[in-house]
């Protein structure tokens, strides 16, 4: 029950667009104890089917800039073929503190990100047009 | 820059960070594409799902295959957050995103502040 009221929770954060991920596995390793590459692990699968609804919703709203993406996975998956096997090589205790050093550039980024998502975007995309 | 070096050096480290620290792909990429390559806000975000989803998925072949899976965890944990989820997207334009975002800032930072502090 504690581990879907942290999955619950952080996916409401996530469901927002504010990386929910990047609160969830802290949440698991503080909360529920659980040691950090596994909360990883957990944190990227259960990203798996909320994330294929929301993009089928987005393919259908057209709202994917296609022409970018093939170039950006393609080098994406190297990166994470290299990531990923870093991660699995380092020791857990390290890799939890490196974590932290990642979490708190990530709480500045979501403290001065100007993004407006969420905040009547389309009203300001519209003033852009009108002028 | 080459707008082509450019979009495989920003796959290349959104790949590596998703990879290494299993969260936070999405977090990355869409200033990249927002500030760099000037797509508009709701699209980019669109755009970082169809990308880190598949990265999402490779990253999650490598730690199974590397043993780093527990079936009943991720259940539990999946179950919440495509509910949270479902929830979240509904409630998006319902509340003030700008100060919950700076609250969650603040929540990371002390979170990582407590990691770095404890054994």
């Amino acid at each position: 029950m504690k581990l879907f009221i942290i999955g619950f929770l952080s996916g409401i954060i996530g469901g927002m667009g504010i990386g929910g991920g990047t609160i969830l596995i802290p949440s698991l390793t503080i909360f529920a104890n659980i040691e950090q590459h596994m909360a990883q692990s957990v944190n990227l699968l259960s990203f798996i089917p909320t994330a294929s609804i929301a993009l089928l919703y987005h393919l259908k709203q057209r709202n994917i800039v296609l022409n970018i993406i093939l170039n950006i996975i393609l080098s994406g998956l190297i990166g994470s073929f290299i990531g990923s096997y870093i991660s699995i090589y380092i020791n857990s205790y390290i890799l939890k503190k490196l974590f932290a050093v990642f979490l708190f550039i990530m709480g500045i980024y979501e403290i001065i990100s100007k993004q407006k998502i969420g905040e009547k975007q389309n009203e300001k995309i519209q003033n852009k047009k009108n002028h | 820059m080459n707008k082509q070096i450019k979009l495989m050096l920003i796959g290349f480290m959104t790949g590596l960070l998703n990879g290494l620290f299993g969260a936070g792909g999405g977090t990355i990429i869409v200033p990249f594409m927002v500030f760099l390559l000037g797509i508009e806000d709701h699209k980019a975000h669109a755009t970082a799902i169809s990308i880190i989803l598949p990265l999402t998925i490779f990253s999650s072949i490598i730690y199974i295959k590397s043993g780093i899976f527990n079936l009943p965890i991720t259940l539990n944990v999946t179950l919440g957050s495509v509910v949270g989820g479902l929830l979240g997207a509904s409630i998006l334009n319902k509340v003030p995103i700008k100060y919950l975002r700076k609250i969650f800032g603040i929540i990371m930072i002390a979170a990582s502040i407590r990691i770095l502090f404890t054994k």
